[in-house]
């Protein structure tokens, strides 16, 4: 890359001190932040290693034989499933017109897109509680149809959708603006249609920066709790995903069971991790070409 | 010129039929964001403003309502300065300078967007609370590090870290080294070059970031449920503060759901406000680079 430039050209006397003060200068920077990443971020990663494992083999095993948490986990994977279908696939719909439309009111779309990145998690929980709950908006009609919105999976599943709405848009908006029209319309005069060329030209072209989008959206669904647990209504087994039962856990005093399943989401969350950075370095290259 | 202009009067004739599917997205796009986002907002406003100020005053008279939102907008404050320092310093450090394990340094610095916020919260408990050895150390120091406020900064710096970094390293990496060289070579000493010509290249960038890690901060709750321990007028924070608000009886508080919708308004407002502003000056950066 660019280290050729990290050596000064001259090599006189004073010029040689500089220089190797210079290298005293960037290990000492090079050092602090590693220390600060060391503190912050590795270590607690340490602790909660040790203390998932510390229990041992029969713990785990007895801990993954709970069925609240074989279902705990089940609810997590669903709900992140639905979130990430939902918010991938309007998406896309919402990347193209604010990256391709021209229209009066496009900021105010961008703006809506970057709302939940302000809205604190328990607010959203509240706000799906004020629009279906009790005394809500909506919840003489849902109450007559018979449909349960509040303590139940549909309002989980659709508050997770709100947190995630941002994550697939960021990525795919400046890749769509980059990207340009050209291609597309060469593949349009020479006939192809919208959805032919959605997916043999846009899609390839965007590929990596959705997967990091949808990535991030995963990663963010899979670790709510703010919001779930404010319309969950924590119905044991019922209700309740892995990042609920880690609380009930450690309100019930089983702090074992709670280090064992946050180690198994941490576990889960530093895989989806290794995909982001992958998706990432692709897109990036892919931008570079 | 005639060729271009006949190839777009074709594009256009041929386009035609894609008004209607132009038509069908943007419609999507305005039907998904106005069910999903400026509906909830509307409610949240509609019921915690809707009979004026009357919620949000009940709200603050409630125990503990006016110092839990205090300390929660002075530790945002905080852990927007502390990792806008650290994220700079960060960023440089894995731009500029090459050392082994890099690579390795940037995906850990990647590790609280994937890591469940609560996840992270059981692991500071898990390393300084007081029954770790870590935790252990420091208590018997007098330091208290969990359920105490260095706990809860701890846990925002964490959830926060990469929010500045990931900011300023891509300006960082398209800056132009040619003036940096220049000074260097008239002979201004690295930390005159940084302040001086790098640093004010990177302002937006980091102050960008910065107002991220802030309106975050305000909204925090997994990472701080734990390790906070929600003591009131010490410990407790907005967000806790709202769910106490919304399952009266356990903490003496009944406010319900419309004086939570007021705390919430409040919240919600002055950080929509600063990721606005965030966005503004991105995208002013993106207007004087092109």
């Amino acid at each position: 890359m660019s280290e050729a430039h990290a050596q000064p050209l001259a090599s006189g006397g004073p010029a040689d001190r500089a220089a190797s003060r210079g290298r005293g200068v960037r290990a000492l920077l090079v050092g602090i932040a590693l220390l600060y990443v060391l503190v912050l971020i590795v270590a607690p990663l340490g602790g909660i290693i040790f203390y998932g494992l510390r229990s041992g083999l029969g713990a785990i095993t007895d801990t993954f034989s709970q069925q609240d948490v074989v279902h705990a986990f089940y609810l997590t994977f669903v709900i992140m499933l639905i979130a990430v279908a939902v918010t991938t696939v309007l998406g896309l719909a919402v990347a193209f017109v604010l990256a391709r439309d021209r229209f009066r009111g496009k900021s105010f779309l961008s703006a809506l897109v970057n709302l939940p990145l302000a809205v604190s998690p328990v607010v959203v929980g509240l706000m799906a509680i004020l629009l279906f709950g009790r005394g809500g908006w909506f919840e003489p009609f849902f109450t007559a149809q018979g449909i349960r919105i509040v303590f139940a999976l549909p309002s989980m599943v659709l508050v997770t959708i709100f947190i995630s709405i941002p994550f697939v848009i960021r990525e795919i908006v400046p890749l769509l603006e980059e990207l340009g029209t050209e291609e597309e319309q060469a593949a349009w005069t020479l006939g192809a249609s919208r959805l032919q060329t959605f997916f043999r030209i846009t899609l390839p072209n965007i590929r990596w920066g959705l997967f990091y989008g949808m990535a991030l959206s995963a990663a963010r669904s899979i670790g709510e709790v703010g919001a779930v647990l404010v319309v969950s209504g924590l119905l044991q087994g019922q209700t309740e995903t892995a990042t609920l039962y880690i609380l009930r856990a450690f309100d019930q005093y089983q702090p074992e069971r709670g280090y064992i399943v946050a180690l198994m989401l941490a576990a889960f969350s530093i895989l989806v991790l290794i995909g982001i950075e992958t998706f990432k370095r692709r897109s990036l290259k892919r931008a570079g070409e | 010129m005639v060729a271009d202009a006949r190839s777009r009067i074709a594009g256009r004739a041929r386009r035609d039929p894609g008004a209607s599917s132009r038509w069908a997205l943007r419609s999507t796009a305005f039907l998904y964001l106005g069910l999903f986002v400026l509906l909830p907002v509307a409610v949240i406003l509609q019921r915690g403003y809707g009979s004026g100020l009357g919620n949000l005053e009940d709200a603050l008279h409630s125990f503990g309502a006016w110092n839990a939102i205090r300390l929660t907008v002075v530790l945002a404050v905080v852990t927007a300065i502390v990792n806008g320092v650290f994220g700079t310093l960060l960023a440089y450090v894995l731009v500029r300078i090459p050392f082994p394990g890099r690579e390795v340094v940037s995906a850990i610095v990647d590790l609280p967007f994937a890591i469940p916020t609560l996840v992270a919260g059981v692991m500071l408990v898990a390393l300084y609370g007081p029954t770790s050895v870590v935790g252990g150390w420091f208590e018997d120091h007098g330091f208290k590090i969990i359920f105490a406020v260095p706990g809860i900064l701890l846990a925002l710096l964490f959830v926060t870290l990469p929010l500045v970094v990931r900011s300023v390293q891509p300006v960082l990496s398209e800056l132009d080294r040619e003036e940096e060289e220049a000074a260097h070579t008239l002979g201004a000493h690295g930390w005159t070059t940084f302040r001086k010509i790098v640093l004010p290249a990177l302002r937006p960038a980091i102050v960008a970031g910065s107002l991220l890690v802030f309106a975050r901060s305000l909204g925090e709750f997994g990472a701080i449920v734990f390790v906070a321990g929600n003591i009131p007028n010490q410990t407790l924070t907005a967000p806790v503060f709202i769910t106490q608000l919304l399952s009266p009886g356990s903490y003496g508080q009944s406010g319900g759901p419309d004086q939570a919708a007021a705390v919430a308004g409040l919240l919600f407002g002055l950080a929509f406000i600063v990721v606005l502003l965030t966005e503004k000056l991105i995208s002013g950066r993106l207007e004087r680079t092109t």
